[in-house]
């Protein structure tokens, strides 16, 4: 957006999760095709208030109360779909989607390979998801892998109120299935300008979030705010940060991770879910397909554990911090 | 008979023998012959999809034979724009509503022509995991219902897929949107080697139908007539506004599972022999119809041989269709192709053609 169209276009204080509802607010209103449904997204207006209010404006019959059964919100959500609406389908945390996972998996995902076009599936399913907020067991997970090594599903994930409308809208006009994953800790943690009415954050590109050049240190979702306050640290201590929010992690946004690689020559990858089979190995396969040479120090991770997320009282032990980060920073400018 | 048997007796308008048990139905010659003539048209292809797996000309195929009254009378009741569910085992379905003999002989083929519908055909790629197109009937009907039409979704499902999640999620959305969807369950007694025995406690599949105060009835499913007067009655009350229905259609599947399978393993075939003589599908409506004086040998050559023509057109059809276009492994995952795939897309393809890096 350039300075001038923020000039004119009226801007609100909202934290990410407001700026959620009022993306889907913006979408409903314009199109009578979107639908929302999920658990307690009526009346309640979502166990963390993100469809808050939609009810009253669009009606029960846009706003589904469903019962409590995801592969029967996924399942039902791909008919609507497969017939001519775009329905916007909540997971209340992404730690209860894998019994909807044979949904998207073996169908969301996969019609329109296996119809050669003739049907697809225009769906959002919004998912709450990671650490921090003491929630109970399960309610955790950062299972993103699983749907990045998916065929035909995107994934997004912002970590700031402007990039989540943003890349709500846009993905609420993907022609494809996207899902769109919250960080719950930050669902309040901060407020920031986001723009009335209608505006897209394009779906495969990163944010370059400071510009430095000697690591290029790339985190997404909840991360984002802990690689930052790493990176100020190193600022401090000398050491030329470049931060990357990856925003999509299906596709990759290949243009800004190799062009940041080539020129910092250091990777610190930062992400939450368990670091076996992590999207930080597809950053990592990356670079070593397009900027192997320009490597001055082995990339590495800092990521959760290969451990199921634990019960809350360990959650700070599992979670990367920003001294971990820092210190993985320091590693590989002293290689 | 269990109290549940008895609250849902098996609906018959024919018995096996051919006999009338419930006159209340106007039967036509023409609406008789129709029925035959749709069974027997895909029985021959049944018939000829076995021969041609045996030949190694097709893959694996799940054969339906002995269920084709279930199935062209449940599609027979459908009206154009109706959408349909199928499963890999309902090509007598999907054949009666609307898709071509090749189209479905090129899915076994291992091609995915084989799940694209004629233009206008609301028909779902059939389902290969279990129960899991239940919820998608319900979605359909729903999105229906939301734009103020009278089409209706049909699901097609098996008795083992009532074992599964899905089947509950199907009905109970369904049940509680009050969405205009009929679940047809053919309930063929087994699940590949599974009896019905093993696979549930209750004695009937549509008592399941109670838990959801959704209407359900159990039909002979061999009864084509009583399977197309009944699915008739659930659709008109679908688009009326009046919900769903669960309809299970009592049968029998004569052969294997599937071509990689040996029912012999499992149960004693005699049976089905046993069950070809007393209720097949054909032979009772071959019998009403001798009955009724209009049964003709010529007309049913006639029928026999045109049906012939049209598969024997059709498996040429199949074998000179066009080679599968490697571009289609790609080109349909997104509308747009992500980066990845483009790239794996050009590399492969340059590979292929010899292309030096």
């Amino acid at each position: 957006m350039t300075t001038k169209a923020m000039t004119e276009v009226k801007t609100n204080k909202l934290t990410l999760v407001q700026a959620v509802t009022d993306g889907m607010r913006t979408m409903l209103s314009e199109h009578d095709d979107i639908l929302v449904l999920g658990e307690d997204v009526g009346q309640n207006g979502g166990v963390f208030r993100a469809t808050e209010g939609l009810v009253h404006e669009f009606g029960e019959d846009r706003i589904i109360d469903t019962p409590l059964a995801e592969a029967g919100i996924i399942g039902t959500s791909i008919g609507l779909a497969i017939n001519g609406f775009r329905p916007i389908a909540e997971m209340q945390f992404l730690g209860f989607v894998y019994p909807a996972y044979e949904q998207i998996m073996t169908h969301a995902s996969r019609i329109r390979s296996r119809t050669m076009s003739k049907f697809s599936v225009p769906m959002v399913i919004r998912a709450p998801y990671g650490g921090g907020i003491r929630a109970p067991e399960i309610h955790s997970d950062s299972v993103e892998a699983l749907f990045t090594h998916m065929p035909g599903i995107k994934v997004v994930v912002p970590s700031n109120p402007y990039d989540a409308k943003g890349l709500l809208i846009a993905a609420i006009e993907d022609p494809d299935p996207v899902l769109f994953m919250e960080p719950m800790r930050s669902y309040r943690a901060f407020k920031s300008d986001v723009p009335e009415g209608k505006y897209t954050v394009e779906i495969g590109k990163a944010a370059t979030l400071a510009e430095g050049d000697d690591v290029t240190v790339i985190a997404w979702g909840n991360m984002v705010s802990v690689a930052q306050k790493a990176v100020e640290e190193m600022t401090k201590q000398g050491v030329s940060c470049e931060l990357l929010d990856l925003r999509t992690l299906y596709p990759l946004d290949r243009e800004t991770i190799v062009a940041s690689v080539k020129k910092t020559g250091r990777v610190v990858i930062c992400h939450e879910a368990p670091e076996t089979g992590g999207v930080g190995n597809d950053v990592m396969a990356l670079i070593n397909d397009e900027a192997f040479l320009y490597l001055r120090a082995p990339m590495s991770k800092v990521a959760g554990f290969d451990t199921p997320f634990p019960f809350f009282a360990l959650e700070e032990e599992y979670l990367p911090t920003p001294s971990r980060v820092s210190h993985a920073i320091k590693e590989a400018v002293t290689f | 008979m269990t109290e549940m048997e008895n609250q849902f007796p098996i609906v018959q308008v024919m018995d096996g023998d051919g006999h009338i048990v419930d006159a209340s139905y106007h039967l036509t010659e023409s609406f008789i012959k129709e029925m035959y003539s749709k069974m027997l048209r895909a029985r021959t292809l049944d018939k000829k999809s076995v021969n041609l797996q045996r030949q190694g000309r097709i893959g694996t195929y799940a054969p339906f034979e002995g269920q084709e009254a279930a199935q062209v009378g449940s599609a027979s009741a459908l009206e154009e724009g109706d959408w349909m569910f199928p499963t890999y085992r309902d090509h007598a379905a999907t054949l009666t509503f609307g898709h071509s003999v090749s189209t479905i002989m090129l899915y076994w083929k291992g091609r995915v022509e084989g799940c694209v519908p004629p233009e206008g055909k609301n028909i779902f790629p059939p389902a290969v995991p279990i129960a899991t197109q239940l919820p998608h009937a319900t979605g359909a009907a729903l999105a229906e219902k939301r734009k103020g039409t009278d089409r209706v979704a049909i699901a097609y499902f098996g008795d083992g897929a009532t074992s599964e999640g899905d089947f509950h999620e199907g009905l109970n959305f369904a049940s509680v949107f009050k969405a205009p969807v009929v679940f047809f369950n053919q309930n063929n007694g087994y699940a590949i080697s599974v009896p019905i025995e093993k696979q549930m406690n209750s004695k009937t599949i549509a008592q399941k139908g109670l838990a959801y105060d959704m209407d359900a009835i159990r039909v002979d499913g061999n009864d084509v007539l009583a399977v197309y007067f009944e699915t008739q009655k659930a659709i008109e009350k679908a688009r009326n506004g009046e919900g769903p229905t669960l309809i299970e259609a009592v049968t029998w599947r004569y052969g294997a599972h599937t071509t990689a399978d040996d029912p012999s393993k499992y149960r004693n075939q005699e049976l089905s022999l046993e069950k070809r003589d007393k209720i097949d599908p054909l032979l009772r409506l071959e019998r009403y119809m001798k009955k009724q004086g209009f049964w003709d040998d010529a007309w049913k050559d006639q029928v026999a041989k045109e049906c012939d023509l049209e598969i024997e057109q059709a498996v040429e059809e199949m074998e000179n269709f066009p080679e599968p276009d490697v571009n289609d492994l790609f080109d349909h995952v997104f509308k747009e192709p992500t980066w990845t795939i483009k790239k794996q897309k050009e590399a492969y393809l340059s590979q292929k053609r010899g292309e030096t890096v």
